[in-house]
């Protein structure tokens, strides 16, 4: 484990100079390209700003109203029937929505029970096959003119149902229980 | 359809928190998750400059170039005809996704953005997203990282003896997920009357 932590702790410095090393082989100005590219690193950030404001404010009120418990009850029964077993279907229901929301059910829940569980199994093949679907959205889209986001939704919400239910059936499949 | 989201989420929010007493709660988490959008672009502002500097550091190298004539074939299949692959729109997408298969998270998104704001520059129709849109941003939120280092880490704190066994089974899960998406992002396209209609 030490051997792959190093190396994916090595991967960020090595691109970092395989892209400098390369700018420098052909001779270019790294260092004015690097502060012009930069400087766009700014109107970026300001651009989806915005966006975030909106999606952080409305995921947090619906956390702290109470509604996504409300919502883990109704779809209980319906994710259960997959296969997802109720312990881990807050998460389900949370990843999509909220990223640090979701980390903290993953650590509850792999604190409870243990990593190698079954339980901890499935939340952890959860956590790591998805993504914060509405973050992502809401911030790719904020940098660009589009209002009618269309059948973006939708479809990435297709793919994290597809990608809970075939959590459970992995980890039945891979690991037994 | 965010307008509709984003109502609804704060109306449900709003009506939820009046039933169960936690309006409090609920007023305070909007001014709170205004100031955690504010935190987080802040250090999202530091990757986006480094990501966006080095990017055009590889831009005028001509690495990009390179590294997006191995991705050709995968773009051809995600994004077929549309997209130029040898334009800037093709690059930045080939920067995201090498950053994603690198487990490098903090990278994929500042390539993200800028592969959209080339596809923005794109689009024929910049108020509705184009075909090459949805199909990238379907992609980024199907999660399509290597090795899911967040969740392996927090595996390990909490006491696994094999922190990383789950590997085989999120790289299965991953390409099932980001499959069934974007079979639905196409299936969804396919049926849109309006861009049959030729409204598009």
């Amino acid at each position: 484990m030490s051997g792959m932590q190093t190396v994916s702790a090595a991967v960020l410095p090595l691109v970092l100079c395989l892209m400098l090393g390369y700018g420098l082989a052909s001779r270019v100005r790294v260092f004015d390209l690097f502060l012009e590219g930069a400087k766009e690193g700014i109107t970026v950030t300001l651009r989806v700003l915005p966006a975030l404001v909106a999606i952080l404010v409305a995921v947090q009120m619906l956390q702290a109203s109470g509604a996504l418990d409300l919502l883990t009850g109704l779809l209980a029964p319906l994710l259960g029937l997959a296969g997802i077993p109720a312990e881990v279907i807050p998460l389900a229901i949370l990843r999509p929505i909220s990223g640090s929301g979701s980390l903290a059910i993953v650590d509850y829940l792999l604190s409870h029970y243990h990593p190698d569980s079954l339980i901890g199994r499935i939340t952890s093949v959860m956590q790591g096959s998805t993504e914060t679907t509405f973050y992502t959205i809401a911030i790719y889209y904020g940098a660009t003119r589009v209002r009618q986001t269309g059948r973006t939704l939708p479809a990435a919400l297709t793919g994290d149902l597809v990608g809970f239910i075939a959590s459970a059936v992995a980890v039945h499949l891979l690991f037994g229980g | 359809m965010m307008t509709w989201i984003f109502s609804g989420m704060v109306i449900l929010a709003t009506l939820t928190g009046l039933a169960t007493g936690r309006i409090e709660a609920v007023s305070n988490a909007a001014l709170e998750g205004a100031a955690e959008a504010v935190t987080l672009s802040i250090s999202l502002l530091g990757a986006l400059c480094l990501w966006n500097g080095i990017m055009r550091v590889g831009e005028a190298a001509g690495l990009t170039a390179r590294l997006s004539r191995l991705f050709r074939p995968l773009l051809r299949l995600l994004f077929g005809r549309e997209l130029d692959p040898d334009g800037p729109a093709a690059r930045a997408i080939t920067l995201n996704l090498s950053a994603n298969l690198l487990g490098l998270g903090n990278a994929a998104t500042p390539f993200g953005l800028a592969a959209m704001k080339e596809l923005d520059r794109l689009n024929p129709h910049p108020e509705t997203a184009s075909r090459a849109m949805v199909m990238f941003v379907v992609l980024n939120t199907a999660s399509i990282e290597l090795i899911p280092a967040t969740a392996i880490a927090l595996r390990q704190q909490n006491g696994s003896a094999a922190p990383a066994e789950i590997l085989p089974a999120v790289w299965i899960v991953s390409l099932l997920s980001a499959s069934a998406a974007l079979a639905a992002a196409r299936l969804l396209t396919a049926r849109d009357p309006r861009r049959r209609a030729g409204r598009r």
